[in-house]
């Protein structure tokens, strides 16, 4: 990957669009988004729905905002008050859609040699020759994506766009339905691309593993705005809306509201609404007698057949194990615990405590698995 | 079994499929891929021939070739004489006609394309015209063959445009179904049966080969 190094640059996107969407028996959908990208990662993240792919086709001349600019470090993309617009064949932007777009009646080499057209012959070829390797599909050059596996259309997609070695590159969910080995397989090469090139990289993902596995810095996007940004950890970890909980892939969101503050240990207390039951989350600023809802991940709560003791989580809450339902690699456990409860085990769990429906449980909750959305 | 007859109308249909081919692509291109919403005025008027009477075709197609008409005082102005009762004539006329069977498979085969090609090839730096031969053309060859066929075949039995425009000069204007015609008005049965049968066995070839390519092997990188 080395081979691909290039002079390093810190050209900035800039982006302050609007773009309304109307469409029949539904309210108008309107993309506000102002944000600044910088080179390396950054991960759009939202539920569908929430005009990611909009922004990302507007960035690259596909589509026309309504109002606003799009500027990439001194050159003009978009600009409505100057009635300009440049077509996106010169933006020298790299996209990989999320249908991947493979050319079906061309061969993997023709691909990745498509958006080399205006080079002189041989330099296009020894471009192609150096990223088919380093892209792992030197030995498909000569077939059709029609012949291809999930993974290998993936990398082919990937490697016809950056052969074109763009100042800006767009991912729209590139590594959707790949198994997880592979995704990381691919996700190393970005990485290393990253590395050698540093320009800015748009990457759309639902899925927390990419997330965490390249994100640098994490834009949250919601109903065409953006909700929130910075680092992963703080934006999903911590979501502070409740679309953005759910989309973080918060399975419990419980309503409730404030009883008190204690400073002193840190903590306020809130009662959940659906029954008697109180819970100890990390202090915040809002008042008590306020309504907030909390979130908590179905991974992070723990589960017990006796009453645990001597434990620094601060909530303990006795409930009623009410179904297990296997999913892939994991059982997916309700519990009745004062409120209704989601909490994610292992198979092998569920074995050496001998749950059953009907059982008698404990769940444990740490203070800080407990996040505040505001309604 | 009249040769000049059948010769003329394999040249009339091989002429009028060769210049719709190039009137029809960029046309069917613009209409597939277009955001003006009047669109519809325009497909409509390409439709037009499919439900009109080939004599209310034809007599129009007379009035505009004719010495007075805007194309035939044209035609006389370059070339000395005059459209109607001419070969040339007979073209222009059933260009019109057989517009529609090139342009809707046409129409058809560019709007089922994935937009997502035509955005990929964008990003990559290609030009309309580069996206067009490179990727359009290229994946809407069963509509481009079909769009041939059936305006080579739909040429080939025209009757009435013909008798219209052309009347009936042996040689010049006088195609396969009209000699039929003649035939059967001398109530030649045996010669018109002849003539009739191998129109009618032409005519299922061509259509069989068309069906044959959309339905089984509609496009061979798509099949798997």
């Amino acid at each position: 990957m080395v081979a691909l190094a290039r002079e390093v640059t810190t050209a900035m996107l800039f982006v302050n669009i609007r773009k309304q969407f109307r469409t029949a028996g539904s309210p108008p959908f309107l993309l506000d988004v102002k944000e600044t990208f910088a080179p390396g990662f950054t991960v759009l993240f939202g539920p569908s729905g929430a005009g990611k792919s909009t922004l990302l086709d507007c960035i690259s001349g596909l589509l026309r905002p309504d109002a606003g600019v799009i500027k990439f470090d001194e050159e003009n993309f978009f600009d409505s008050a100057r009635r300009f617009s440049l077509p996106a064949q010169m933006r020298r932007i790299a996209y990989v859609f999320q249908s991947l777009a493979l050319f079906p009646h061309l061969s993997v080499e023709e691909n990745v040699a498509y958006g080399l057209s205006a080079l002189p012959s041989p330099e296009r070829q020894q471009r192609v020759e150096r990223i088919l390797p380093a892209f792992h599909i030197g030995a498909l050059r000569r077939r059709k994506p029609g012949e291809l596996s999930g993974g290998e259309k993936q990398r082919v997609a990937l490697a016809r766009s950056l052969v074109t070695q763009p100042q800006l590159l767009l991912l729209d969910e590139p590594l959707t339905g790949l198994d997880a080995a592979l995704r990381q397989a691919i996700l190393q090469d970005l990485r290393a691309w990253n590395a050698a090139n540093r320009i800015p990289i748009l990457y759309v993902t639902h899925n927390r593993e990419e997330v965490d596995a390249i994100g640098e810095r994490v834009v949250a996007l919601i109903n065409g705005r953006v909700q929130e940004s910075g680092a992963p950890r703080a934006v999903l970890d911590a979501p502070r809306s409740i679309a953005l909980a759910q989309a973080a892939g918060f399975e419990n969101l419980l309503h409730a509201h404030v009883v008190e503050h204690r400073p002193a240990d840190g903590v306020m207390r809130v009662a959940l609404s659906s029954g008697s039951c109180e819970l100890e989350i990390p202090l915040g600023t809002v008042p008590p007698g306020a309504a907030v809802q909390v979130a908590i991940r179905a991974g992070d709560i723990l589960l017990a057949t006796e009453a645990p003791r001597a434990l620094s989580a601060r909530n303990v809450l006795p409930g009623t194990l009410d179904t297990l339902e296997p999913r892939g690699s994991l059982v997916v456990a309700q519990v009745n615990a004062g409120a209704h409860f989601i909490v994610h085990l292992t198979p092998g769990a569920v074995r050496s405590l001998q749950l059953v429906p009907g059982l008698r449980v404990w769940l444990v909750l740490k203070t800080h698995s407990c996040h505040v959305v505001l309604p | 079994m009249n040769l000049d007859a059948l010769l003329l109308s394999f040249r009339l249909a091989a002429a009028v499929s060769a210049i719709l081919l190039m009137l029809a692509l960029p046309l069917a291109y613009w209409l597939a891929f277009t955001r003006w919403r009047g669109k519809f005025l325009l497909e409509s008027v390409v439709a037009l021939p499919l439900v009109l009477p080939p004599t209310v075709l034809g007599f129009y197609a007379l009035i505009a070739l004719g010495p007075r008409g805007p194309l035939g005082r044209l035609w006389q102005f370059l070339f000395g004489h005059t459209l109607a009762f001419t070969f040339a004539g007979l073209v222009i006329a059933s260009l019109v006609y057989s517009l529609p069977f090139a342009v809707q498979p046409l129409i058809a085969s560019f709007e089922s394309l994935d937009r997502r090609l035509l955005d990929a090839s964008s990003i990559l730096g290609a030009s309309r015209l580069r996206t067009f031969f490179r990727i359009i053309l290229p994946l809407s060859w069963p509509g481009l063959i079909t769009a041939m066929v059936l305006s080579f075949a739909h040429t080939l039995g025209e009757f009435g445009v013909v008798l219209m425009v052309g009347g009936n000069l042996p040689g010049i204007t006088r195609t396969v179904s009209i000699d039929i015609y003649d035939r059967v008005q001398a109530l030649d049965f045996a010669a018109a049966n002849r003539e009739a049968f191998l129109l009618l066995f032409i005519s299922f070839i061509m259509l069989a080969l068309v069906y044959g390519i959309n339905r089984r092997v509609w496009s061979p990188w798509l099949a798997k």
